[in-house]
């Protein structure tokens, strides 16, 4: 039971009594605190690197797309730069350009790692060997291997390398970036050449993590390979497969170094223009750093609403 | 040190160091004058450490001027071999992060005073500053006055022509001194040095990174042509002249298959086919023969040039342009002295920088190129640079004879030039990859675009 004391009415308890207690709440923060400096240091750290590096450059961004610099004096225009985005030339086509990467990169990027992984899971021998050459050419400095394609894959002459195999297998050889139909393929094949080594990597530790018993249970029911790729391998990684496949439309969507190094930007016809080389165009070729920031908020907010819908369907699904 | 103690030393040192690393980011260092109390000026497109002999003679310029001003000190940087390439300029304009005194080209002008980043120049751009400015052509000052204001210096010029290959003229039984004057005489000239094989094409042209539009503008004035109403409102390239141009190059890539088949070219591309001697004519200016050389490991032998062709007759124009010096806003007028100096001294004294043409020719440098033209025909540093030229010149006078004797009206870029050229692009890449294009169809796709661009610009 607490004794209620009132100043100046309580008892006296003079000198010989223990110092006041501190607030035993904040006593208990402070030492929180002190627990948990070493963990605050950390964070303050990566809060700043964020802070600095991606927050305030994406709000500053977003600032931008509403203002309009002209002579050094900023003023805000209100939508005015989404609307000549929008007008731009080249903006559906670099929309319809990017949508059609991305889809080609689902069918091709996407699925090529995945089964490489399983194939790679199954080898008995030469395991690490074979895991070094899938990683190999994400070693490659991306630039170095896209002008690689450029100059030796895609020359559109005999002399190129495809062409000179498809020639000596008896089919028709092809213009590579000089045709609007083979542009989007080409750059496709170059990307997932480039990136797949990261992906098999993290598929082939999502396959290494399935228990052996349900590959087993699953022989003993007399099941195939491609029953047990479709019954224990696909279910058993469909977390990190759906994770992949948010990430893999993020980054595809952000397409820019194919076209600028394989099409040199536009490519045939705007065939290669995508929306984020068309960021880089309004940016840093017509001046219009604004208009950019508009076009690349309209890009963030579509990224956004995708990885939103994605989440809800995902969560659905569980 | 116990692991718990280090482990918040290191990470209250990490915080504090990003901090401290942020905020120096943020901190502007440059000082208007040092301890000395010397005046500093920075300075860009110093040559870069590949371009040895280039380098050594700018280091040697800044120890000579330094010594005769011993009251300025200039710190020079390299900011590559392509001093204002579009996306870095753009990005060090923008980012403020130029130079005191800063390389660029004249088409950059409104983007330079848009950016607010420069500074008008107009009060200091006098003969007190630079002897020779009232020798210095009108419409190369012109190009950097905007509403009666000077924004900048400049330093060098150009205008196009047709640049051949004079080794391969001679194999494909052409006359090396006599270069086609007509855009017949191209086509006809293409034919035969295509024939060589061996992977040569007889003529070749730009149709990627904003290349394509920026060579189209310049064979559509060689027409009579302009990308452009005067009022800059409207596009004016779909028309005869127009039709022409890409006529021209779809007659020579698909019915001669005189162009070779590797297309899509940008700067780079084109130039590195002229280094390895697999293109025999492309429009270009005559410092595309230094470049093929000093960064295409070409050979100043093989490349001479002519007057850019016209459709029947001797052009009607042709495209020219040029680069020259901005100062950075927020300058000290010491500074800005300082650097009109400089820039009297490195570009604009004959005998002296880049007119320094018995350093070049003993570091085997070319001298001779009929450009740049900087001073106006008949003033004392015009004779004055012309007698240094021809006393110093190691290249041939008469491969650059047809050129030079053969001027023709020399046109500048549009306003939204880049988005003009970007647009453009797409017209020559269609002539140039697809057989079935049609002419009439890409102006008219081209145009429409254009028109649009133009429209959302004057908003």
């Amino acid at each position: 039971m607490a004794i209620a004391t009132v100043p100046g009415a309580g008892i006296d308890v003079g000198s010989q009594a223990p110092p006041p207690a501190a607030d035993p709440r904040r006593a208990r923060r402070n030492r929180r605190i002190k627990e948990n400096l070493t963990g605050y240091g950390f964070l303050a750290g990566a809060v700043l690197c964020f802070a600095f590096f991606s927050w305030y450059p994406m709000i500053r961004g977003i600032v931008m797309s509403f203002q309009r610099t002209r002579r050094g004096e900023t003023t805000w225009v209100g939508w005015d730069n989404y609307d000549r985005i929008v007008n731009d030339p080249s903006f559906w086509t670099a929309w319809q350009n990017t949508l059609y990467f991305t889809v080609l990169a689902l069918i091709l990027g996407y699925a090529v790692p995945f089964f490489l992984a399983v194939l790679l899971n199954e080898f008995r021998h030469a395991k690490g060997y074979l895991r070094i050459l899938v990683y190999l050419p994400v070693m490659l400095p991306p630039a170095s291997a896209l002008f690689l394609f450029k100059y030796l894959a895609y020359d559109p002459s005999d002399a190129g390398l495809f062409n000179a195999i498809l020639k000596a297998v008896g089919l028709p050889t092809s213009q590579w970036m000089q045709s609007t139909d083979m542009t989007m393929p080409a750059m496709v094949l170059a990307s997932t050449w480039m990136n797949m080594g990261g992906a098999v990597l993290i598929y082939l530790a999502a396959l290494q993590n399935i228990p052996g018993e349900l590959y087993e249970a699953a022989e003993l029911d007399g099941a195939g390979i491609w029953r047990r790729i479709t019954n224990v391998t696909i279910p058993q990684t469909r977390l990190i497969l759906s994770l992949m496949a948010m990430l893999q439309v993020v980054a595809t969507m952000q397409l820019f170094i194919e076209p600028l190094i394989l099409a040199n930007g536009a490519g045939t016809q705007d065939s290669a223009t995508s929306v984020v080389y068309l960021i880089y165009q309004h940016g840093f070729f017509q001046n219009d750093l604004n208009g950019a920031a508009a076009l690349g908020v309209i890009m963030l907010v579509a990224l956004i609403g995708f990885s939103a819908v994605y989440a809800r369907l995902n969560a659905k699904q569980d | 040190m116990s692991v718990p103690h280090f482990r918040r030393v290191a990470a209250i040192a990490l915080a504090a160091g990003l901090g401290l690393g942020l905020a120096a980011c943020s901190t502007k260092g440059d000082d208007e004058t040092d301890a000395a109390g010397k005046t500093i000026i920075t300075v860009d497109c110093q040559p870069v450490g590949a371009q040895k002999n280039l380098l050594q003679a700018w280091n040697d310029d800044v120890k000579a001027f330094e010594a005769a001003n011993p009251d300025i000190k200039i710190k020079s940087v390299s900011v590559g071999t392509q001093c204002a390439n579009p996306p870095d300029f753009t990005a060090r304009l923008n980012g403020g992060s130029m130079t005191d005194v800063f390389y660029g080209y004249m088409t950059d002008v409104q983007q330079v005073i848009d950016s607010g980043q420069a500074m008008d120049i107009t009060a200091y751009a006098n003969k007190d500053n630079i002897p020779t400015w009232d020798d210095v052509l009108a419409d190369a000052k012109n190009t950097f006055t905007k509403d009666g204001k000077v924004w900048g210096i400049p330093t060098k010029n150009y205008s196009m022509g047709l640049v051949y290959n004079k080794t391969l003229f001679a194999k494909a039984g052409l006359d090396p001194k006599s270069p086609p004057k007509t855009w017949a005489e191209v086509r006809e000239a293409a034919k035969k040095i295509a024939a060589l094989g061996d992977g040569v094409a007889g003529f070749g042209e730009y149709s990627s990174g904003n290349t394509g539009g920026w060579h189209f503008t310049a064979e559509l004035f060689s027409q009579g042509g302009t990308p452009v109403t005067a009022d800059g409102k409207k596009a004016d390239f779909n028309n005869d002249m127009g039709k022409k141009v890409l006529q021209n190059l779809k007659d020579m890539r698909y019915t001669d298959n005189s162009m070779g088949s590797r297309q899509l070219l940008g700067w780079g591309d084109l130039l590195t086919l002229a280094g390895a001697g697999k293109v025999g004519m492309f429009v270009g200016a005559p410092d595309a023969t230094t470049a093929i050389v000093t960064q295409f490991q070409g050979k100043y032998e093989d490349w001479a040039m002519g007057p850019m062709p016209g459709q029947d007759g001797p052009a009607k124009g042709t495209l020219g342009g040029g680069e020259g010096y901005f100062f950075k806003a927020g300058l000290s007028e010491d500074q800005i002295k300082a650097g009109l100096k400089w820039l009297a001294f490195e570009k604009l004294t004959p005998g002296k920088g880049q007119f320094d043409y018995a350093r070049a020719k003993s570091l085997n440098e070319q001298v001779g190129l009929p450009q740049p033209q900087l001073f106006t025909p008949g003033s004392a540093s015009q004779k004055a640079e012309f007698d240094l030229r021809k006393a110093n010149g190691n290249i041939a006078p008469e491969d650059f004879a047809a050129f030079e004797n053969n001027p023709v009206a020399i046109k500048f870029e549009p306003a939204n030039a880049q988005g003009i050229y970007a647009i453009l692009d797409g017209a020559m890449s269609a002539i140039l990859t697809n057989p079935n294009a049609s002419v009439d169809e890409e102006l008219k796709k081209a145009e429409e675009k254009v028109n649009q661009l133009l429209a959302q610009a004057a908003k």
